[in-house]
């Protein structure tokens, strides 16, 4: 799977409250950092495996289980859709 | 009050004038003219203000937002203050050259109303020839890349369409599919007994709205939004009184939600006036309502006061008098009746379209 972000979603950075924001249709997402580091990996073109990976050079603790349900929970508020990999 | 939050969304009203006499509109039966509009820099000044206050969403509203001729300036402001800018729309007047040019200027999403499936009473809804343009307007949005949401109100007329009204949305590319039932504002509480559904309506219609999520799966997202006079408990007006957004009128009054102005009780200030952040950190229509201590004593000693914040101010205000009281639809409520005797015979009155007094 290569997560990615629906169409009209956008990451930003809010400097009245100094913290990134996820921006969509309906409303505005405050990712915490963790969360921020797997969203700015949605491109379509990353893996769920990929990210899993970068994560680990930056946190520890980082569990594919965790990683997974966020982006499952992403995908069903619609901001962005799971692909099926080639592989 | 030392707790409140900042705000996340605005609705600017960019002007009341609109092509469509649609008798659920939720505008205020005194319509704004042209004249009593902000001007551009005003706009700009209050978006300024907005952002700076914490404001990362602006919709584009009205009436119809495009008969404003500034509207490119208005959404290249905000889009470049950082925020997220939605148009909402009727579509009509949305031309190829127009969305493009509004797509250049950054705009980020595209909110268009259909009234119906059928053009037969979309067209009577809207009190002219719109269908087709609509139509038109929602394939230049999707040929421009834009996220296009459909938005529908039901009512009594066209409940019974649900179906065709979601195929419609799918086949128009919508992303998005908003039904919404009718919330009784403004023109739409004058036209209420035309537009009141029955219960069994109802009742068919959100089977409709499962069987077609069922159906389309991702492919669109549809939202439902339930008709609240025939909900045990009341809509969570807002999220809570001015806790996360604000709405600007044409004329620049600064309101906590669209309908506020019923609230002849407090004043309500301008952006020409005051500024936005004192308005709505200090003034007294804002800070009316935030929190809990303002409830009746039903609310009060309710375990959902955290969940629906009392319900509707406005429509306890209009069904009672008190803008304090319990909103009427909560079955908790006192006043329940009125609702009961609404839902129970809605009547049949002949509707006055939008505009026309």
């Amino acid at each position: 799977m290569r997560p990615r972000l629906l169409p009209g979603v956008r990451i930003s950075y809010d400097d009245v409250r100094d913290r990134t924001v996820v921006l969509y249709p309906e409303g505005v997402l405050m990712p915490n950092s963790t969360a921020c580091a797997v969203l700015v990996r949605c491109d379509g073109r990353t893996s769920v495996a990929q990210i899993v990976d970068d994560l680990r050079a930056i946190y520890a603790d980082v569990d594919s289980a965790d990683v997974l349900g966020l982006l499952r929970r992403l995908a069903a508020d619609q901001l962005l859709t799971l692909e099926p990999s080639d592989g | 009050m030392a707790d409140t939050g900042r705000p996340f969304g605005l609705l600017a009203e960019l002007t009341h004038r609109c092509p469509l006499h649609c008798t659920y509109c939720s505008n205020p039966v005194e319509l704004l003219t042209r004249d009593r509009e902000l001007t551009t820099e005003q706009w700009q000044d209050t978006f300024d203000q907005a952002r700076k206050l914490g404001v990362l969403q602006v919709h584009l509203s009205g009436g119809e937002p495009l008969l404003r001729r500034d509207l490119p300036e208005l959404v290249r402001h905000a889009s470049r203050l950082g925020c997220y800018v939605n148009l909402v729309t009727s579509g009509l007047g949305l031309t190829e050259r127009r969305a493009a040019e509004l797509a250049g200027c950054g705009l980020d999403h595209v909110q268009l109303s259909l009234q119906d499936a059928s053009e037969t009473e979309a067209d009577r809804m809207a009190g002219t020839t719109a269908h087709r343009t609509k139509l038109a307007a929602a394939r230049i949005v999707r040929d421009l890349g834009l996220p296009l949401t459909v938005n529908v109100v039901l009512h009594r007329g066209n409940l019974d369409r649900v179906q065709e009204i979601c195929l419609l949305a799918k086949d128009l590319g919508a992303a998005r599919l908003e039904l919404a039932n009718t919330q009784y504002y403004g023109w739409a509480l004058r036209n209420r007994a035309g537009l009141l559904p029955s219960a069994g309506q109802l009742n068919r219609a959100l089977e409709t709205v499962r069987q077609m999520r069922r159906q389309l799966g991702e492919s669109m997202q549809i939202v439902y939004v339930t008709a609240d006079y025939y909900e045990p408990y009341p809509k969570p007006c807002m999220h809570g009184w001015a806790a996360r957004q604000l709405t600007i009128a044409p004329d620049g009054t600064v309101l906590p939600c669209p309908a506020a102005q019923v609230i002849k009780d407090l004043s309500w200030p301008r952006v020409t006036d005051r500024s936005l952040a004192d308005i709505w950190y200090h003034s007294e229509g804002f800070n009316a309502f935030r929190g809990t201590a303002w409830m009746s004593p039903t609310c009060t000693a309710c375990p959902r006061k955290e969940i629906d914040f009392g319900g509707c101010r406005c429509q306890a205000y209009l069904l009672t008098g008190r803008a304090e009281a319990t909103d009427p639809v909560c079955g908790k409520s006192p006043d329940h009746h009125l609702i009961e005797a609404l839902v129970a015979a809605p009547g049949d009155a002949e509707p006055v379209m939008r505009g026309y007094r």
